[in-house]
């Protein structure tokens, strides 16, 4: 029961946590990027086409990807070369993807999905309590853990990360060293786009195998929101996305079971203890600030 | 080779211009740097100086005319191209990243993947062997502008370039640190390598330097060897005419006169892990007297500048008493309303708001002790009285811009300071408290600020300034207090202060800790 219960958690952790490391580094870099419900949900749609059409799930999260990177692609050439503002493009974008998501899967609606299947290891699976918690959930779920281990790493310990940080601090320094604040830029944003494409393919193909208009259900916000209260560092952004799974999976069987909390209390209950938790951790007011990208949403025009 | 044809030329800039919209910021420039030469390159604020630098690091892209290195024609399209060719540059607005330590910023400027361990030790080795001690591990957000110029230097001097380009290195070091830096371009200049030094301050320009270029709106005006000029015939050939010096009558009986700025016992408790605690601070400002403070960077004189303001409030009211009222617990605005007006070191951010115009930040900094004059009825803006006090400000001060009403981004460091510091004398403050009052401003420009100053204390007002540059202090000051470790010495008159007595005490030298609220008890 209780394993069941942390498998369902992580499911729910899961897209939440791979669409907010994305944008954590996108934001790293000083771009706000507000588009990612709508990149998600294209990813959702795309994911589950292809792998209806092709009959591989794989080819689905892999297509997801690529149209998630692709679709930001669209904000970064407007943002980062035309700049415009980056809030106005990043609603934009959320719009533009729901409503083109929505049109694009109108054939797909009430189709039984595919399922990316969990992966089993003979023995270590079998493990009771913690077998399948470890060694037997879908492949995202290790993706999720190996992407937010990594971007942590790739920040904090490379000298990539490092200048990419550094276009984030302060663009026009980055600049004067010679720094190309754009194409860093780019390449963020693109990565910003891919993970939440990912994280869409695991609504559609893993969460509830099949496709809803705006299945993303706003959990584009939510991890928009994780980053901030997570103040840009991976591995609060971890804490926070399960710790939100956790309360939502909790109020469910708190609702089930029938205590005497108004329901709509509950519902909210999620987002209120994430919240306070992420801004307990944040306290220290010195380290929130240096690791608040300060170049965020700063449009940014090289002198020539 | 190629030495024959350059004649130990480094670098030779040939009729290079660079125009902004209708303006010739760099206008046919030519420039010869020999190998081994320190080469100063003098002007006003806004004579294009910085702007040719930056072309000649690839930040700025010319619009005609060449740059030869070596006797070979060269195109700089972006500062990696510079620093391939052995340009390193110290930026006069610093272009580092405040989040990151110092080691993370030097190593974002050295192209190969050493290891950040690595880059710290080499950076602190080399920072102690130059005398400009540096915690590699410290967050730059949290260093003082001296520190930060530390920074600069050793991030240019690891790149080990062939030329180096400073931009007003000086502004912020003690006279001995400065002797270190100097010492320190001597070396450079012995093992063969180029400088290319940018100053206001000649006399170490005439001290130091090979060879002068001077430019004037844009425009090279003279070549010379500033050994056979004077400072006075160099400041001439900058400004274009005679620059008058700062004059400083001396006051008599002002120690009967009434303090209008008192400091009783002034703690403070560090801010962050990395700054420095106050310690105990007393100190008296009498009307009609200018007092400054001297120290070097980093020793609590920012910290000390918040707590007069009221950026910093204190726990007791009297700690602080302006014009004999408790102040401790005021705020800014409060203060201000007691008469009190306050000039931070940083310009843009603190001292202005840049993006706006200077009316604006004329009606920031005074919508509440000037509300009868700017603001009508229901707090509506009155423009025509602020603009008009704002086109006062600008004329008294003589600040230089490029529209009527421009942007405070848009002033050069020294036109913007001219107008903040215009903008609380034209209130005709009791207590004038400034941090830095000419940081990075060029001679004519520092003269007028240092001698509005001295007026406005003349007039019966009390004036306290806190500086890193001991020849202002010397020229300004009625007795000077030097800060140490957040503890500031009793003050010493000026036939007492000699500049080795205060930079004795600025090293750290005890006697001049003397509890000075036992005098006044």
């Amino acid at each position: 029961m209780l394993e069941q219960i942390l498998i369902t958690i992580a499911t729910a952790a899961t897209p939440l946590l791979i669409a907010a490391i994305g944008e954590l580094v996108v934001e790293r870099s000083g771009v706000l990027n507000l588009g990612v419900e709508g990149m998600m949900v294209m990813g959702a749609v795309t994911g589950f086409a292809v792998a209806l059409t092709t009959g591989s799930p794989w080819l689905g999260v892999f297509a997801a990807v690529i149209v998630g990177a692709l679709f930001s692609l669209l904000f970064g050439f407007l943002t980062l070369t035309l700049v415009t503002n980056q809030v106005a493009t990043g609603l934009a974008l959320t719009l533009l993807g729901l409503g083109l998501s929505g049109m694009i899967g109108e054939a797909f609606v009430g189709q039984p999905g595919i399922k990316l299947s969990a992966i089993y290891i003979p023995g270590l699976t079998d493990i009771p309590f913690v077998g399948r918690l470890f060694f037997g959930q879908d492949p995202l779920f290790y993706v999720s853990i190996l992407l937010t281990v990594g971007v942590a790493w790739f920040l904090f310990r490379t000298r990539a990360g490092l200048t990419l940080r550094s276009v984030g601090d302060n663009h026009g320094s980055a600049h004067a060293l010679g720094i190309n604040v754009i194409g860093i830029r780019y390449l963020a944003v693109m990565f910003g786009g891919a993970c939440a494409g990912l994280a869409g393919a695991f609504l559609s193909l893993v969460y509830t195998t099949q496709w809803i208009e705006n299945m993303s259900a706003g959990r584009g916000w939510i991890a928009l929101a994780l980053v901030v209260f997570a103040s840009w560092r991976p591995l609060r952004v971890l804490a926070g996305a399960y710790l939100f799974g956790a309360v939502s999976i909790g109020q469910l069987h708190a609702q089930a079971l029938g205590i005497g909390i108004p329901s709509q209390l509950l519902s909210a209950l999620p987002y209120l203890a994430t919240i306070v938790v992420l801004v307990l951790i944040s306290r220290n007011r010195r380290l929130t600030m240096i690791n608040t990208p300060a170049s965020l949403g700063r449009p940014f025009v090289p002198d020539r | 080779m190629s030495v024959d044809t350059t004649g130990g030329n480094l670098l030779e800039v040939r009729g290079l211009t660079k125009i902004f919209g209708t303006l010739k910021a760099c206008d046919g420039v030519d420039l010869t740097i020999r190998k081994g030469e320190i080469h100063a390159l003098l002007g006003e604020n806004g004579a294009g100086k910085s702007t040719l630098v930056k072309m000649l690091f690839g930040s700025l892209e010319p619009h005609s005319g060449e740059i030869r290195w070596n006797g070979k024609p060269v195109t700089i399209s972006s500062p990696s191209v510079a620093k391939k060719l052995g340009i390193g540059m110290v930026f006069q607005h610093f272009s580092l990243f405040e989040a990151l330590s110092a080691a993370e910023n030097i190593a974002l400027s050295l192209a190969d993947q050493t290891p950040i361990s690595t880059i710290a030790a080499k950076a602190q080795a080399l920072s102690y062997s130059y005398g400009l001690p540096l915690d590699p591990y410290s967050v730059v957000g949290d260093l003082s502008v001296g520190e930060r110029q530390r920074i600069e230097i050793i991030r240019c001097l690891l790149q080990t370039p062939e030329l180096v380009i400073l931009d007003e290195p000086t502004s912020v070091l003690t006279p001995q640190e400065a002797d270190k830096l100097f010492e320190t371009l001597e070396r450079l200049r012995v093992e063969g390598k180029s400088i290319l030094y940018i100053s206001h301050r000649l006399e170490e320009v005439k001290r130091m330097c090979d060879a002068a270029t001077v430019m004037r709106h844009g425009k090279v005006v003279a070549h010379c060897d500033p050994r056979q000029e004077t400072a006075a015939s160099l400041a001439r050939m900058m400004v274009g005419s005679e620059v008058h010096a700062v004059v400083r009558a001396p006051v008599e009986g002002v120690e009967r006169a009434e303090a209008l700025l008192e400091i009783r016992n002034l703690n403070r408790k560090p801010a962050t892990p990395f700054s420095v605690p106050l310690r105990n601070i007393s100190l008296n400002v009498r009307a009609g007297e200018v007092i400054g403070i001297a120290g070097v960077a980093g020793n609590g004189q920012g910290e000390f500048f918040e707590a007069i303001s009221g950026e910093a409030t204190q726990p007791d009211a009297g700690t602080i008493r302006i014009r004999g009222k408790d102040a401790g617990r005021l705020s800014i605005t409060g203060r201000r309303l007691l008469g009190a007006a306050f000039v931070p070191e940083e310009r843009l951010g603190h001292g202005a708001a840049p993006r706006m115009k200077l009316s604006e930040n004329l009606l920031l900094s005074r919508y509440a002790t000037d509300s009868k004059a700017f603001l009508g009825p229901a707090g509506f803006v009155k423009e025509s009285t602020i603009d008009a006090a704002t086109q006062r400000i600008i004329k008294d001060m003589d600040v230089r811009k490029s529209a009527r009403d421009p942007e405070a981004a848009a002033l050069s460091g020294g036109n913007l300071q001219k107008f903040i510091i215009g903008r609380e004398l034209d209130r005709q403050p009791t207590v004038m408290v400034v941090n830095q009052p000419t940081w990075g401003v060029d001679a004519g420009a520092a003269a007028k600020i240092r001698q509005s100053l001295i007026e406005l204390a003349r007039s019966g007002s009390a004036v306290l300034v806190i500086s890193q540059d001991l020849d202002e202090l010397f020229e300004i000051s009625d007795a000077i207090a030097v800060m140490h470790n957040g503890a500031l010495s009793q003050p010493l008159s000026r036939t007492e202060a000699t500049l080795e007595k205060i930079g004795l005490l600025m090293g750290g030298a005890e006697p001049g800790h003397v509890d000075h609220g036992l005098e006044t008890a």
